[in-house]
């Protein structure tokens, strides 16, 4: 007896929350929020440059560079998400960071190390971390100002634009997305855009 | 950065205080049949499910009935899963025609899901097809919570109903708890996440051509009606691998503080519903403020580990001081958005629970951030804990307490005028010995395999931790991983699995004959000598219990890994 209770039970309750539940939030929220519903994804010229929630890579001196990825094999593969999982005594973590400072530093000359912010050179948990502190953007300004032939000033303001704060002042951290920003500085003068200046 | 901490955490249990209330007080009229605002709704859909499956909801149950209906619809739900994990490739709603899952790896995640544990030993968008994500995964993270809220509802029962031999009915109870409480809260919860950015639908993964070129498959899927149930029902079980740190699951501060919260909830709201039920809400309120307290301690030290960071970093001149331009310490396996204290918050919330979802990567904390989420769970996830297992957990501490301050003064110990004897001890303490039990002999043969030792990525006393907290969380149905270790093997899998099954089933039995044997018994009137159990005293006391039987049980292995590592660490000792 019990045990057709348990079966008719568990099939009854999988249609419900297993099938009807997801169906009818997936039917709702396309409704209230297409955008958000299928990935707040960017596109341009009719196709998809990627999404605004999910970090990629950038190598190009004209763009700010995001966090390393620890996603796939190469980074920022987003079907592959992870951190890295190295735990704070394993040497290998050692070694990583001191190779992205070293990177970090010759990327942007006269950066010294005691500015170099501990985000940019950490793998963040996701891999796909879409954002990097505005002191990790700070000390980028002057490489993509130069590398496009405009003012850093410029440069810096932009990156105060697409800066967010906390939520109500208090929740989360300071952030710039990196994809949104490298977007605006693309937009900014496309006249002026300098062919092979990566 | 101390000033943002404080408030943050104050502001998030003022929070939880503020919802906790009003729920616990819904839950009580819920599980007693009292009209509620829903009934319109739900009453008629409620009938129609006992109909179709020959329930009848005015014959309740003894605790044998009772935990042997939990028991087969667990084992037929655990069935079902494991069939749709093996057969996934010829089902529906795979548009990444993902194929079967191995037969190990699928007992071990159809254990992980049917206990509320949530473990995963693999990465949900490579492995998991959408009708498996839905029908199989997210079903398991309703009903394994509803289980917990029925059992811990009956629990209740036991301890406050006089001269009774039966507590309630399972199937009546597992619908209540699905139909009036999990799922309204959860469509609300999946719209805002949705709004949020959180994505929800069917689509095969996007390809983008990003702006540099490179191409970039990004996956997608029914994620927010999942995420919200897994934060709810405190299940833990991620849609991506990388869990609530992945921006699709949790993209703003906003949605953090939305999960963080609905973890509690329902674990800090039965704890009212305990004190409405029990006739004085009090006894509701000591239990509260316990578990507050706890986790405020646990909250405190974890912030600070992760803000003071890792010495290496500073060695090697990186500027890790928080200011308002980063938020400093130690990032690695962090969040931008989240910084530090986001991060270890959510750590500590998701632990003091049986949650396990993480938005930092666990394997990646300072020793001391790790031996917060590690001793959380070995208290037994009582704080807040478990929706219905933190509070049956609570319970049994509670009985102990009594136990101990009894014997203290020399009278027969009481709660809630139950007298506590003999058969009520015994089982209280199976409850409290089966636990250590499930840890500490499988991570001792662990470490003393191959199989075992062939999981560590981390070498040094790091290894060691990981073995530990993965056969902690396994016992504590917390399914939170120091991730590196590399699970998805024959040991693991099955040993993992079934420490799972016995850490949810062999402590949901004693405890519901626990309440059957209290159920039974008279009230005795209060006296000059009953010691009193809804005030400050008894707070402190079951503060000091719990600490005290945690301490004694697992300070050794614990030394032997995190505090090891943090003397290490702070030498600048690599592995």
């Amino acid at each position: 007896m019990k045990i057709w209770t348990a079966i008719k039970m568990t099939f009854v309750l999988t249609l419900l929350m297993g099938i009807v539940y997801p169906l009818a939030m997936v039917a709702i929220a396309h409704v209230m929020f297409p955008f958000q519903a299928n990935g707040s994804l960017i596109v341009r010229n009719g196709r998809v440059i990627g999404s605004r929630l999910i970090g990629q890579n950038f190598d190009a001196p004209r763009y700010f560079h995001p966090r390393p990825s620890a996603a796939g094999d190469k980074g920022y593969d987003a079907d592959n998400s992870g951190g890295s999982n190295l735990g704070p005594t394993n040497k290998l973590l050692v070694k990583d960071v001191r190779a992205r400072l070293a990177k970090v530093l010759e990327e942007n000359p006269g950066i010294s190390a005691g500015q170099v912010p501990v985000d940019l050179v950490t793998a963040s948990a996701s891999g796909l971390d879409p954002d990097i502190s505005p002191a990790a953007a700070a000390i980028q300004v002057a490489r993509v100002a130069k590398a496009r032939g405009i003012a850093p000033a410029e440069v810096a303001s932009l990156v105060r634009k697409y800066t967010r704060g906390r939520f109500l002042w208090i929740f989360g951290e300071p952030r710039v997305n990196v994809l949104m920003l490298n977007l605006a500085l693309d937009n900014l003068k496309p006249a002026e855009a300098r062919p092979g200046a990566d | 950065m101390f000033e943002n901490a404080a408030l943050q955490i104050g502001l998030f249990i003022a929070l939880v205080t503020a919802i906790s209330v009003p729920l616990g007080l819904y839950m009580a009229r819920v599980f007693a049949g009292e009209p509620t605002i829903l009934d319109p709704a739900l009453r008629p859909l409620e009938r129609v499910i006992y109909r179709v499956c020959g329930v009848h909801p005015e014959a309740e149950q003894n605790w044998v009935e009772y935990a042997v209906s939990m028991l087969l619809f667990s084992m037929a739900g655990m069935l079902v899963l494991y069939a749709l994990e093996r057969l996934q490739q010829f089902l529906p709603f795979n548009p990444q025609h993902l194929g079967a899952v191995a037969p190990d790896l699928a007992f071990n995640t159809a254990a992980s899901f049917t206990t509320n544990t949530n473990w995963q030993a693999y990465s949900g968008e490579t492995t998991m097809s959408y009708l498996t994500q839905m029908a199989g995964l997210a079903f398991h993270n309703f009903v394994s919570a509803a289980a917990g809220i029925a059992v811990a509802i009956a629990v209740i029962r036991g301890f406050v109903r006089r001269s009774a031999r039966i507590i309630g009915n399972f199937w009546v109870d597992l619908v209540r708890a699905t139909l009036w409480v999990l799922l309204p809260i959860c469509a609300i919860l999946t719209l805002m996440l949705v709004w949020q950015g959180v994505p929800e639908n069917l689509s095969p993964y996007v390809r983008a051509k990003t702006v540099e070129g490179a191409t970039q498959v990004i996956a997608q899927g029914p994620v927010a009606s999942q995420e919200a149930i897994k934060e709810l029902g405190t299940n833990g079980g991620g849609f991506f691998n990388a869990n609530s740190a992945h921006p699709y699951e949790n993209p703003t501060p906003l949605t953090n503080l939305l999960e963080v919260l609905a973890i509690f909830s329902i674990g800090a709201a039965l704890t009212h519903t305990f004190g409405a039920m029990a006739g004085d809400r009090r006894q509701g309120w000591a239990l509260f403020v316990t578990m507050a307290l706890l986790f405020v301690l646990g909250a405190a030290v974890a912030t600070w580990s992760e803000q003071s960071g890792n010495p290496q970093f500073a060695t090697l001149g990186i500027d890790t001081h928080a200011s308002a331009l980063q938020s400093g310490g130690n990032m690695e396996g962090k969040e931008v958005r989240f910084g530090i204290v986001d991060s270890a918050l959510f750590a500590t919330v998701t632990t003091d629970t049986s949650c396990g979802a993480v938005n930092s990567m666990h394997d990646s904390l300072t020793p001391l951030g790790g031996l917060v989420p590690l001793l959380n769970m070995q208290i037994g996830e009582i704080i807040f804990g478990g929706v219905g297992s933190g509070l049956y957990g609570m319970l049994v501490m509670a009985v102990l307490a009594v136990f101990i301050a009894g014997l203290m003064v020399g009278r027969t110990p009481e709660y809630l005028g139950k007298k506590i004897e003999a058969r009520e001890m015994k089982l209280a303490m199976l409850f409290i010995l089966i636990f250590p039990a499930l840890i500490l002999l499988p991570a001792g043969i662990a470490v003393a395999t191959k199989a075992g030792l062939a999981g560590i990525s981390n070498p040094g006393p790091h290894g060691f931790t990981q073995i530990l907290y993965a056969f902690t969380e396994a016992a504590a149905n917390n399914g939170s991983a120091f991730a590196g270790l590399n699970a998805n093997t024959l040991f693991y899998n099955v040993t993992l699995g079934a420490v799972m099954l016995f850490g949810r089933f062999m402590m949901m039995i004693p405890v519901l004959a626990l309440a059957g044997s209290l159920a039974e018994k008279k009230a005795v009137p209060p006296s000059a000598g009953t010691f009193p159990t809804n005030g400050a005293i008894f707070v402190v006391l079951l503060t000091g219990v719990i600490l005290i039987v945690a301490a004694l049980t697992f300070f050794p292995a614990d030394a032997l890994g995190p505090i090891v590592e943090q003397l290490a660490m702070l030498r600048h000792q690599l592995y």
